[in-house]
């Protein structure tokens, strides 16, 4: 039978974060292995092709597309510069000659002899990819990629929006529980990183990208929120590319729920600190998740604060966030873990745990409704 | 290994989904051809494992443990040569063959072009659509957009293949390679393989096959074929179809981590999952003869399936996906088509809109979890109604004639083209329609299932409901390659379970409610009726002959042999018996919430449902 999946996330203290800058078409990469780089450093470069701009001749000039042809300046593979002639045709007996210019500086891609059209592609747009992390160099692939390496503090969020960020995390009044409202959004926080405690209002979130911030992590965020502050709804997990002005990053899901109390200790002993963040989710097959990372060389790997890694696997004792009703958000012990499928309230049967909850209460759970602490 | 369906005695085959890969053993037994073990295991074709064969083999493993058969030789290895023993003369280890069907990576995409948007452009949908494809985008000359957003929106998109049609043979060509100059300027790159040319199937106008190719060929890897559209009267889907299962195998899977050797151990083509299914749909709908729609919702697309008859009388398969319906990944995209109140008018208890939009919204970041309350079970049956009606919605726009015009059919297409340009799908005609996927197939209570799919589709006259037992219909497709009798014997015995029958008189006007609206006989007793405004259920002995008579109460209620006319049907009783709908159509809520729910836990309650 399948493994119920039990992935967790991920909040560790101290801990090695590698992350290859991939380029997306190939180009150059700038740099060797071994290098220190900083999270603003551009580490590769490429271009991508530029946009075709399509001249519909005998459209433009009232004439037929042989017409066209006979008229050409140019053909495939010619450079051609803004305002120059890409066509002349002699009216009649020569004496209404028009004339077609290039629109824009480009090469000539095609000229489609049926139509009489000529593409001119545009120059290239270049892609800069920045180290995003600070840490050293791992690992280069020349003209495709480069690894770097970071130590420091790595926290995942269960969902986010907008793309990578760096700041300086700072704590925001309250607690895990505290509602992030406007007036809980300090008026110098431009370049910082707010962490707060849950359900933040659009206002709030306006509130934080007008004074400057570049992110905020909160418990949880209500979809009405969420809907607002994008302008639109969300109809998929696949997140990162938003125009936000801020990276939201949310820990536990939406509703109502408080940041769990180990990843905001964590995060409260990191204040002051930078941090690089990224809102990216994608949550189908091959996940990813949104993520803080505070580099920092006083902590050593392997920290804890945090689970090391779905590999752990389920076990008695295994501290579990339950992610489904009836105990949606709540945390637990797992004390057994019976290994033939019982049957739920639904009637279905399906492989469960026992957990105790903090008010030491024993409930039964479906193996595939936790998440590893 | 054999291919030989005399000899064939034992054959494993894997559907490599985007999520699981599952493996299922058939196996020639004293009473047939039967499915008898299973195993499954993580898909890993992504990273950090990229690589297919390694949940295959996992897969396998599993399928050696719970059936005690070994199946894998000793130096079975991942991305090694074929990992199977031979069958050795005693029959008890081994397998004989390996198939295999595939949707991991999202499945095949695909991008269509074509001139005009319900013609050329249409045909092309069809035609990828019948190859097993999800098409992403349909650009046409007349789609309202600017050069420059299509050029945007086809870079964007990334497609594994792309088909351009567009003109019918003899006719303008301007128009077709203006499209070809969009696909070139957009050059978009295909999805796998960075140094790869992105495959474009070229099926349209004929004569414009040299300037198409001409200009194509700077930016693309082109295949030509013959023209979806040779005429503006028929529809010649084959062809197109035939290369896109090309381009998948050589371009599409071969590039995919892994593949390449999961292609090395099997003699037959792996196919696009969705392409085994819609086999298996059709070869059961040419061998019963009757109407049939089949449904496959799952966590990110919806897949609907039919095979309805046309003017003349003829059978016509349609599929369309709708790639952004589904239980779990897409869940919020059903929450945002439908909205909150058509999804919450199907739950026997009040829930406010903010706690249901959060609910689906926290299913969407957390797809693997399940209901554990009734509760939340009733939510997500709610949500699969909404998904199955958008999803029908969708298929009828799709599975239409040609403009009203005659056609011409070939033999490649018996099943494949469309006929006059009107709704083909026709739910008064429908004999029986199969659920599959996790929401319909694993309802702990087979009757809820059968309600999602009454309510869902609104089912009208009298029709028969199944659910798919383990989703083994892409399996079975394939199998049918090599073996069609094998795959019907074992959809037939294993796959398809016969769960209900529903009767629902359609009327115009609302009778009063409580009135009978029709009279339900079973082999020529009176068994009950049918009122208005209610549902009921007349309990069969599951798997008994039955003959059931519905008897109109007036000329102007229709129960599916025409207004006023008595139905007769002989059938197979389902393991829910007989499903009486007396609430018209189409389905409507009350708007008080305390009458809402007051109707819908007397709907549970009628049919024995839990929690009612």
């Amino acid at each position: 039978m399948t493994q119920a999946l039990t992935p967790g996330l991920q909040v560790l203290a101290g801990t090695v974060v590698r992350k290859t800058r991939e380029l997306p078409v190939p180009g150059q990469t700038l740099c060797e292995r071994g290098d220190a780089v900083t999270p603003h450093a551009v580490v590769a470069r490429a271009e991508l092709p530029g946009d075709v701009t399509i001249m519909r001749i005998p459209e433009s000039l009232g004439i037929e597309p042989f017409e066209a042809l006979k008229g050409l300046k140019v053909d495939e593979g010619d450079v051609v510069a803004e305002g120059d002639v890409v066509c002349e045709h002699a009216g009649l007996f020569g004496l209404f000659r028009s004339r077609l210019h290039a629109p824009v500086d480009g090469v000539v891609e095609f000229v489609a002899r049926r139509t009489g059209h000529v593409g001119l592609r545009l120059a290239p747009h270049a892609v800069e990819l920045r180290a995003y992390v600070p840490g050293k160099v791992v690992d280069v692939d020349p003209g495709k990629s480069v690894t770097i390496e970071s130590r420091g503090a790595f926290i995942q969020g269960i969902f986010g929006v907008g793309g990578e960020r760096y700041g300086t995390i700072r704590m925001l009044d309250g607690g895990p529980r505290t509602v992030v409202g406007t007036r809980k959004i300090p008026a110098d926080a431009a370049g910082q990183i707010l962490v707060g405690g849950t359900r933040p209002t659009f206002e709030a979130l306006e509130r934080a990208a007008e004074v400057g911030a570049v992110g905020m992590v909160v418990g949880s965020i209500d979809d009405q929120a969420l809907t607002a502050y994008l302008g639109y709804e969300l109809g998929m997990a696949v997140t990162g590319h938003e125009e936000v002005p801020l990276t939201v990053i949310v820990t536990e899901g939406f509703g109502w729920l408080p940041v769990a109390e180990r990843t905001h200790s964590l995060l409260r002993s990191l204040e002051g600190r930078a941090a690089s963040l990224n809102g990216a989710t994608q949550v189908r097959a091959g996940a990813v998740r949104p993520e803080i990372i505070v580099a920092r060389d006083d902590v050593e790997p392997g920290a804890a604060s945090g689970r090391q890694g779905a590999e752990a696997g389920l076990r008695v004792g295994a501290a579990v966030r339950i992610i489904r009703a009836p105990y949606f958000g709540a945390t637990a012990e797992v004390v057994a873990l019976p290994p033939e499928p019982r049957r739920i309230e639904t009637g279905a049967r399906t492989r469960v745990l026992e957990a105790r909850l903090p008010d030491g209460a024993v409930v039964t759970v479906p193996r595939a409704n936790v998440e590893l602490l | 290994m054999n291919t030989d369906p005399a000899t064939l005695r034992t054959v494993l085959v894997t559907d490599c989904g985007s999520t699981t890969t599952k493996a299922l053993l058939f196996e020639k037994t004293d009473a047939g051809w039967r499915q008898t073990h299973r195993g499954e295991a993580p898909t890993t074709v992504e990273q950090p494992v990229a690589d297919v064969t390694v949940g295959a083999l996992n897969a396998f493993a599993e399928v050696e443990e719970v059936s005690g058969r070994k199946i894998l030789a000793a130096d079975a290895a991942p991305g090694g040569a074929a990992p199977f023993l031979e069958t050795g003369d005693d029959g008890d280890r081994g397998i004989d063959l390996y198939l295999s069907t595939s949707s991991a990576g999202g499945g095949l995409q695909m991008t269509v072009a074509g001139v005009v948007r319900q013609m050329s452009a249409e045909s092309a949908e069809r035609a990828a659509l019948s190859a097993g494809a999800i098409v992403m985008d349909a650009i046409s000359a007349d789609d309202g957009r600017e050069d420059h957003e299509r050029i945007q929106r086809l870079r964007h998109l990334r497609p594994d293949i792309v088909l351009l049609t567009g003109g019918v043979d003899g006719g303008s060509q301007e128009h077709v390679v203006e499209m070809a100059e969009t696909l070139v300027a957009a050059a978009p790159r295909p999805r796998f393989g960075d140094s790869l040319r992105l495959p474009v199937i070229y099926a349209g106008n004929g004569d414009a096959t040299d300037d198409v190719r001409g200009i194509l060929e700077k930016a693309a890897q082109v295949a030509v074929v013959d023209n979806v559209r040779p005429t503006l009267e028929a529809e010649n889907l084959g062809p197109a179809r035939e290369a896109i299962h090309e381009f998948f195998l050589t371009h599409v899977m071969s590039h995919s981590p892994g593949y390449d050797k999961l292609l090395q151990w099997t003699p037959a083509p792996v196919m696009p999952t969705p392409a085994a299914v819609g086999d298996m749909v059709r070869g059961y709908a040419e061998g019963s003869g009757k109407p049939l729609l089949c449904v496959d919702i799952g966590g990110a697309t919806t897949d609907v399936f039919s095979v309805f008859e046309n003017r003349d009388g003829e059978p016509v398969f349609n599929r369309t996906v709708s790639a952004n319906l589904g239980m779990s990944y897409s869940v919020a995209n059903v929450l945002i088509e439908a909205g909150a109140e058509s999804i919450g008018r199907w739950l026997p208890y009040e829930m406010e809109a903010a706690e249901l939009r959060d609910r689906l919204r926290n299913k969407m970041i957390r797809p693997t979890s399940i209901p554990q309350t009734l509760e939340d079970l009733w939510l997500e049956q709610a949500v699969c109604r909404e998904a199955l009606r958008l999803a029908l919605a969708h298929h009828r726009s799709l599975a239409v004639g040609l403009s009203g015009v005659q056609q011409q059919r070939g033999i490649a297409d018996i099943f494949s083209q469309t006929a006059g340009r009107s709704d083909l799908v026709d739910m008064m005609s429908l004999d029986l329609v199969i659920g599959s996927g996790g929401v319909l197939s694993h309802a702990p209570d087979r009757m809820a299932a059968a309600l999602m799919i009454l309510e869902g589709f609104e089912l009208q006259g009298f029709t028969g409901i199944a659910v798919d037992s383990i989703f083994m219909m892409p399996h079975l497709g394939v199998l049918a390659s090599v073996h069609p009798e094998a795959a019907r014997e074992i959809f037939l015995h294993d796959c398809l379970v016969n769960v209900a029958h529903a009767a629902v008189p359609v009327f115009r006007r609302q009778p009063p409610a409580g009135s009978v609206v029709a009279e339900v006989s079973v082999d020529g007793r009176p068994a009950g009726t049918v009122k208005a405004g209610r549902v009921g259920r007349i309990e069969l002995e599951p798997g008994a002959a039955a003959r059931i008579a519905v008897k109109p109460m007036a000329g102007n209620i229709d129960v599916g042999a025409g207004a006023g006319a008595t139905l007769e049907r002989d059938i197979t009783a389902g393991l829910c018996g007989l499903i009486l709908d007396g609430r018209g159509r189409p389905l409507r809520a009350p708007a008080s919430p305390e009458r809402r729910v007051a109707e819908r836990r007397a709907v549970m309650e009628e049919l024995g449902l839990a929690g009612s």
